[in-house]
């Protein structure tokens, strides 16, 4: 099993350059233009190999996120203008990405976006999958007021990764990214 | 990026300024730098076929839901269809492009240019008779009811297979069932919750609420009978047998419709499997030709 926290290895033998890290970390998911692959535990690994490419690891939030194509070129055109020629970015697709592997600092941009962050993820047991039949018993404390009196809309919202509820303080619509 | 280039033009610089063509812009593999080489004792053939039924499946489901889109009953749900819809998708394309990296292609190679990514071949340029899907996902929608139990027969099958794959010799298909099993309960737990409020609702959401359990109910007759390649796939510790996972659906689908205030339907007798084998009615071609029209029409089209 691999370790689940993000990895970065060190550089060497590449005087001059940045650290391709570093450089991987400034790039930032095209629907959360605030928040940087790192913030959000996508960007899994950077390292350099032997001869000199940089092999960046990338997990999906969601299987079909249509961002991740966006992500993958946006990550080779950072590293091509920081002077890495040979990029080569690669899907993982195990352990799976949870929201838990989002940073404090993630967590923080989300609500300053006017986002809540998620809640611990589900614990998923080998065996079936309880139903849960009541009312999702999500709570997530407003972006904008801070109340924790708010009511989920909708368990969906306009991304994958996101579900709809409302402040019941003071009315407003906010976005919660969902516990996975 | 931002400001010099557009989100297009990064891609386009990233595909190596080869242009875009309209059914892989940005789709680049979806398995790029994953491991696909076959566990031991395994035949390829058997493990491409196997992941086209579960890939054909998400595919099929996932364009019948995206009928909705516009029809929706309220603005919520049409976005939360679409969501379930793209979370199927998302699984087509790493299944599809699994078969593809074990070389199982089909037909589709003598009708797909060279230039269209694996996936896109499988998934547009085969005919009805190449597709693995079942009945229960190519049927048409009927009304908003018939769409939700058809949801959650779908997804709790889907959902229990899964939940079984995590332990799968294939350390992709096991990935996938890993990742899918987190989306699946959802959609699985948001069609569920529907159904109570239909069943339990109006006497008209609860007379429309039976009759979709009813139409569904009989597309359950041959989910659960593996065919060969399942049962070797089984056997080499690869693949799910649905026959073991029979008594499992059948408890979360009776558990639902009684707190629904539904009556169960009589569960059908077992079938040979069709759709698994090529055997479709007009319902999937007719589909497919709506998926896959444009692509064939303008195979090299850019946009």
């Amino acid at each position: 099993m691999r370790a689940v926290a993000a990895r970065r290895n060190g550089r060497s033998g590449h005087i001059g350059r940045e650290d391709p890290w570093e450089v991987a970390a400034t790039v930032t998911d095209p629907e959360l233009p605030t928040l940087t692959l790192a913030d959000l535990g996508v960007l899994r690994d950077v390292r350099i190999e032997d001869d000199g490419t940089v092999v960046v690891e990338i997990t999906p939030t969601y299987t079909g996120c249509p961002a991740m194509g966006v992500m993958r070129a946006d990550l080779v055109h950072a590293l091509h203008r920081a002077g890495f020629p040979d990029v080569d970015v690669r899907t993982v697709l195990s352990p799976a990405w949870t929201t838990d592997w989002i940073t404090a600092a993630g967590r923080r941009k989300l609500v300053e976006a006017g986002i809540a962050p998620p809640g611990a993820a589900p614990v998923r047991s080998p065996g079936p999958v309880p139903l849960r039949l009541d009312a999702t018993r999500r709570t997530a404390a407003c972006p904008l007021c801070g109340s924790s009196d708010t009511e989920e809309l909708s368990e969906f919202g306009a991304t994958a990764c996101k579900a709809l509820r409302r402040c019941r303080s003071c009315s407003e619509p906010f976005e919660h990214v969902k516990e996975i | 990026m931002g400001h010099e280039e557009t989100v297009y033009e990064a891609l386009d610089h990233a595909h190596g300024g080869e242009g875009h063509w309209a059914f892989g812009t940005g789709f680049d593999d979806p398995l790029a730098g994953v491991d696909t080489t076959v566990p031991d004792g395994v035949d390829p053939a058997d493990l491409g076929e196997y992941c086209l039924m579960l890939g054909d499946d998400a595919l099929v489901l996932a364009q019948r839901l995206t009928q909705w889109i516009t029809a929706a009953p309220e603005l919520e749900e049409e976005v939360a269809i679409a969501n379930v819809a793209l979370d199927l998708l998302g699984q087509a394309r790493l299944l599809l492009a699994r078969a593809g990296s074990v070389g199982v292609l089909g037909r589709s190679r003598e009708k797909a240019t060279e230039s269209i990514p694996d996936e896109d071949a499988l998934a547009y340029f085969r005919d009805a008779d190449e597709f693995r899907s079942t009945a229960l996902v190519a049927a048409p929608n009927g009304d908003f009811a018939q769409t939700i139990v058809r949801l959650l027969v779908a997804s709790t099958v889907r959902l229990a297979v899964f939940a079984r794959l995590r332990e799968s010799r294939d350390p992709v298909l096991a990935a996938i069932a890993a990742k899918g099993v987190n989306e699946l309960t959802y959609h699985r737990d948001h069609a569920a919750r529907w159904l109570l409020r239909l069943g339990d609702g109006t006497d008209e959401s609860h007379r429309r609420a039976q009759a979709g359990a009813d139409a569904i109910w009989r597309l359950l007759d041959d989910l659960f009978v593996p065919t060969d390649v399942e049962r070797r796939l089984t056997e080499a510790g690869v693949a799910v047998d649905p026959a073991g996972t029979r008594d499992e659906v059948r408890s979360v689908l009776v558990q639902v419709l009684e707190r629904a205030t539904l009556r169960v339907p009589g569960w059908p007798a077992e079938a040979p499997p069709r759709g698994r084998l090529g055997q479709h009615g007009p319902e999937l071609a007719e589909l497919l030709g709506v998926l896959q029209g444009l692509a064939r029409q303008h195979p090299a089209a850019t946009w």
